[in-house]
């Protein structure tokens, strides 16, 4: 069916709460500029909210509603596309921003820029829903864009302080590295469908034979190199190895962004792709595995930096990495629909880390959980919420982080081959090592002595309810969002991948129930292990953390605390020699002498030609007759010259 | 030929405009208050307009007249522009007390040359149209009677169109003496036998109809007469003459060579991309220096004509509808770039300095902002009409595999970015000289700037119903 005003309205409302707090904020609005953003933000919520209902119904709408340009197949268009997959991003994303919107009016209050944070966060909110009800590649690749540039903005909020300046500065620069990637997919498929409209091409994939190319050696077939090149953008915005490095660093901006957007959703917008162009990555087996191997391993990687972090923001955010990390790898196995379901539980839980995290800094004004400890007993909303949220993201029973990521992990374990039960190992792994970190914060933070200086303990106090009801709400979430995919192992239906089954699919599973019960008790058990693990080093009093340090710091200490040495390998292998070329080639080559010489070359030659066409406008008539005499016998000539011959 | 009453229904349009305008120069010797004939003018264009849409399709006059929606599409640009131009004129000529009724008198009869040459299906009757369009305007260009450089003006733009005008004779007559035909249906037929094609003669009957269409479109190098007669001319009747006779020469450029020179496509579209590629070079490299606005805008307009022509010269149904569509397009923001000039005139001591638009944006931003559309829209940048404008002229020369040309104009409108912008930049980001003072503010040059600018913006974001307007009014051309 067609788009109604109520689909436009959607990206519309915080569009519009952008305009009027971007030219007025300033002047007028100051203060109140949170008035406007959150009921925009919250319309759209609403109108998100009455949309599922009607697909939930069995309808879905698809259509242009503003075509710019044609020309030939090219055609600039907006449109929307609202299928299932799409309300579950709309929910996703209107309901987290509304509550990060409400949250922020306690903890941004009295900031300087107000009225400037509003605004980007309904810019952030516009272009987000933008992205998710496209209906073609363009407009995809727009909203892709500009939650880059809002996410740029946000991480630099603080500009004056120079760390998160840099921060927001090479969130972008290494998003370019994905979206360059990103971009040749994109001309790739217009190239090969001639459009870039969703059901268009992937009509088109129907019965469509890859050709195969050779590049640099080896055979690779059109498709998988789409595939491959969209996955780039998927690589970069998801904060997946190797372009995870700027997800860490963007925790510089505000803590409500980092809940926002580098958690719950602007990150996830590369498993959204995936999920999205589903009917391209089936089609490539080679895409499909290299999709999955690089979840898999982001998520183990991220996860094992994470044990040792000692910054609250910078422990969640690895964790982000290594949870979008189980996403994609649910992707890669074809396993769509859980990646979504993930991605959906996911964005309750580790919103509610990241508000907790910031109720937790709004107290102590710190961010190193050495400084912490013992805050259970100022600050119990936030402590008994984000216990909750821990808890989800471990995967304990009936917890909305248990369903969708017990489904991956049996999914990824049904999948083809032995790659799928090595591959379910890693993720097994990994589920042990989230509930050790995860409750390894818990406890430092939370637990034992405040080791931050009576000075300060005095002044711990709970956060305003403004910011406590969107932690709660948002707790509620965390328990009870994963019940609408309930294993079918356990005699349920799984209604969530039921929903999802006409956008993505279902993957066949190679196995049995009791092979699912086993898989989802393994994981239980080794969350149950990772949560034991962590309080047995850090809940009772105990040296052992630090006896181990001291016996591991060698190799896999130092290493996990700087991050595998990531950074500084890009600095040594990229950064430095891209300076030095640009210092001592670009600086006085390119730029001194060819960019300069052209710059001011061409206005002096333009200039000269201009003054000799200047002598010739004489205001004399009969020299003007000539001119145009002679212009017309030097035509005749040429005209003779060309085509007399004939 | 054969008179006959149902021929008259074909040219109602043209009868009526031509009846009233009389009618009007004999009320005018009794109307007082000059005010009341521009109103009244202003009724007779929009009464012309109304039958303009309405006019059957045909030939008429034994094909002295072709009525088709490509003649049609014309009108409305030369009717819009005439439209436009008596509503900037009155405040302009009161503040000279120079407000006579003959001018808009002629502005009328200048026009309806205008729509004779659209319609003209006989080399005969394009001439007619086109004297007297051009007569009417030589008077027009020197109305300023007691201003020096009006009659400058004056003078020589008539002397140097009687040159042109020259040619065009040369032109046809040697059409004439090959085909033994005036009528374009059957010029195209002649030559489409292929028996004269390559025949010296013809080539230089060719090159006589470049010259003459290139000097009314202001082509280099028959553009000489421009940047003088715009400069010198009062302010409404360089808008007017701008687009007016400016489109009027693309009307008839493309009747001529796409329709009835359609088997010479490869000569004088050569011919024409050399034209094209010089126009917009003089065009732009010369306007980079002005610092005198409306001589600024003379050049730009001779660049802009260069841009058209590559519409022309990709010979095909797709270019000509480019070409009117930029017509269109040009007529608006060109006109209302005019009309900005107009507005910010102080009391005929005139307003013609690029300095004078220094920190505008703060004495006056809404006028500022208007002027930075038509700016933006002129150098093409989106999402204003300029950028639609040249995007569909940029295709169809691409698609008829004038990709060469397309390189230049891209280049050159690079360049056009350098002086049109020098003016944005003047208006937003240097301080104001001195107060700018309007002592009369002319509600009905608002008008003119608010339509002008809202058909700037409107076709830079809905620009399907103009593209697809053009192309249907084109489908009379083939392939």
């Amino acid at each position: 069916m067609g788009i109604t005003a109520t689909h436009m309205l959607i990206p519309g409302l915080p569009l519009l709460a952008f305009l009027i707090n971007g030219l007025f904020g300033a002047r007028v609005i100051k203060e109140k500029a949170h008035w406007i953003a959150t009921l925009a933000v919250a319309g759209s919520w609403l109108l998100s909210v009455l949309t599922v209902m009607d697909v939930l119904g069995g309808k879905t709408y698809y259509g242009d509603v503003y075509r710019f340009l044609t020309s030939g197949s090219l055609q600039l268009a907006v449109g929307f596309c609202i299928d299932q997959l799409t309300v579950v991003m709309l929910v996703v994303v209107t309901t987290v921003s509304t509550l990060v919107h409400i949250y922020s009016i306690g903890y941004m209050h009295g900031e300087s820029g107000y009225w400037r944070f509003y605004s980007y966060l309904s810019l952030f909110t516009f272009s987000m829903l933008m992205l998710v009800m496209s209906n073609n590649f363009l407009q995809l690749y727009f909203g892709w864009e500009a939650v880059g540039v809002c996410s740029y903005l946000l991480i630099g909020f603080y500009y004056n302080k120079e760390s998160a300046a840099i921060a927001g500065k090479k969130a972008f620069i290494v998003n370019r590295f994905g979206d360059f990637g990103f971009a040749l997919g994109l001309f790739l498929v217009f190239i090969n469908f001639g459009s870039l409209d969703y059901r268009t091409v992937f009509a088109a994939l129907q019965n469509w034979q890859s050709p195969v190319l050779h590049i640099a050696g080896f055979d690779i077939d059109r498709i998988t190199l789409i595939a491959l090149l969209l996955f780039c953008g998927a690589v970069g915005k998801s904060a997946q190895f190797p372009l995870h490095v700027w997800l860490p660093d963007a925790m510089e901006g505000p803590t409500p962004v980092s809940a926002l957007i580098h958690a719950a959703t602007m990150v996830t917008a590369g498993v959204f792709l995936l999920a999205r162009c589903n009917p391209i990555f089936n089609m490539s087996h080679s895409a499909m595995m290299v999709v999955a191997i690089t979840g898999a391993f982001t998520a183990l990687f991220a996860a094992t930096i994470a044990l040792v972090q000692t910054d609250i923001k910078r422990v969640i955010a690895y964790s982000t990495i290594s949870q979008l990390g189980y996403m994609v790898l649910a992707c890669g196995v074809g396993a769509y629909s859980a990646g979504i379901f993930h991605l959906y539980t996911h964005a309750f839980f580790k919103a509610l880390l990241f508000l907790g995290a910031g109720s937790v800094i709004h107290a102590v004004h710190d961010q190193d959980i050495r400084n912490m400890g013992g805050l259970y007993r100022h600050m119990k909303t936030t402590a008994i919420t984000f216990w909750i949220a821990s808890l989800s993201i471990s995967g304990f029973p009936l917890l909305a982080g248990f369903f969708s990521k017990d489904e991956i992990l049996w999914l990824t374990y049904a999948s083809h081959g032995s790659l799928g039960k090595v591959l379910w190992m890693v993720g097994t792994l990994v589920a042990l090592l989230t509930a050790f970190y995860s409750f390894r914060l818990i406890f430092l933070t939370f637990h034992g002595q405040f080791r931050g200086g009576h000075e300060k303990e005095h002044h711990l106090h709970e956060s305003p309810s403004v910011m406590t009801i969107p932690l709660i709400i948002l707790c509620v979430g965390s328990v009870a969002a994963g019940w609408v995919g309930l294993p079918p192992a356990l005699g349920f239906e799984n209604h969530f991948a039921h929903f999802l089954m006409p956008v993505v699919g279902h993957p066949e599973a190679h196995g049995s129930h009791g092979e699912e019960l086993m898989v989802m008790l393994l994981s239980i058990a080794v969350g149950l292990a990772g949560i034991g693990a962590a309080w047995m080093l850090y809940g009772k009093k105990s040296d052992i953390p630090d006896r181990m340090a001291a016996a591991l710091n060698g190799v896999p200490y130092r290493w996990l605390q700087n991050k595998y040495y990531v950074d500084e390998f890009y600095d040594a292998v990229i950064v430095r020699p891209v300076i030095w070329v640009a210092k001592n080639v670009l600086l006085p080559v390119t730029d001194g002498a060819i960019i300069e010489g052209i710059v001011n070359g061409v206005p002096k030659s333009i200039g000269w030609f201009g003054e000799k066409l200047r002598s010739l406008q004489t205001g004399v008539v009969h020299h003007y007759a000539t001119i145009m005499a002679t212009g017309a016998f030097a035509l005749v000539v040429l005209a003779l010259a060309l085509m007399g011959g004939r | 030929m054969n008179f006959q009453m149902s021929d008259m229904a074909y040219i109602l349009p043209e009868t009526i405009m031509a009846v009233c305008a009389m009618l009007l120069l004999v009320a005018d010797l009794v109307i007082h208050d000059k005010k009341v004939t521009a109103w009244l003018s202003l009724a007779i264009v929009g009464a012309t307009m109304a039958f303009t849409m309405s006019v059957p399709v045909g030939t008429a006059f034994s094909g002295m007249v072709v009525s088709d929606r490509y003649a049609t599409f014309f009108k409305m640009v030369f009717l819009i522009n005439a439209a436009l131009t008596i509503l900037v004129s009155g405040a302009y000529f009161s503040a000279r007390k120079e407000e006579h009724g003959e001018y808009y008198i002629l502005m009328l009869f200048a026009t309806l040359g205008m729509m004779m040459m659209a319609s003209s299906g006989d080399l005969m009757s394009l001439y007619l149209g086109l004297e007297l369009m051009a007569l009417s305007t030589y008077v027009l260009a020197g109305f300023l009677r007691r201003d020096i450089k009006s009659n400058e003006a004056s003078v020589k733009y008539f002397m140097l169109g009687a040159f042109s005008s020259a040619f065009l004779l040369y032109g046809i007559s040697l059409i004439y003496g090959l085909t033994g035909t005036t009528q374009l249906a059957g010029i195209a037929k002649m030559l489409g036998e292929g028996t004269i094609t390559g025949n010296p003669v013809l080539l230089a009957a060719i090159v006589m109809f470049v010259v003459a269409f290139g000097f009314k479109v202001a082509a280099a190098p028959f553009h000489m007469w421009a940047p003088d007669v715009y400069e010198g001319a009062p302010t409404p009747v360089t808008a007017f003459m701008s687009v007016g006779p400016k489109a009027a020469g693309f009307a008839v450029m493309a009747r001529v060579f796409v329709a009835a020179f359609a088997s010479e496509l490869a000569g004088w579209s050569a011919l024409l991309a050399m034209l094209a590629v010089l126009t917009m070079a003089v065009g732009n490299i010369m306007a980079l220096g002005q610092t005198n606005i409306k001589r600024m805008l003379a050049y730009s307009s001779i660049a802009h004509a260069g841009y058209a022509l590559i519409g022309v010269i990709a010979g095909t149904a797709q270019g000509v509808a480019a070409m009117m569509n930029y017509m269109m397009i040009y007529a608006f923001m060109n006109f209302g770039a005019f009309a900005v000039i107009i507005l910010l005139d102080r009391n005929g001591t005139g307003f013609d300095g690029l300095d004078d638009f220094r920190g505008l944006s703060k004495t006056r931003p809404g006028i500022a902002f208007i002027m930075l559309l038509f700016m933006f829209s002129l150098a093409g940048i989106p999402p204003t009409a300029g950028f639609i404008g040249k995007f569909y002229l940029f295709t169809a020369a691409v698609n008829s595999g004038h990709v060469y040309i397309v390189i230049a104009a891209a280049i050159f409108s690079a360049i056009s970015a350098y002086f049109y912008l020098r003016v944005v930049r003047l208006m937003y980001m240097e301080a104001p000289d001195s107060e700018i003072m309007c002592a009369c503010e002319p509600v009905r040059v608002k008008i003119v700037l608010a339509v002008t600018a809202a058909a700037v913006v409107l076709i830079g974001l809905f620009p399907d119903a103009l593209v697809s307007l053009a192309r249907g009014s084109a489908s009379v051309f083939r392939g």
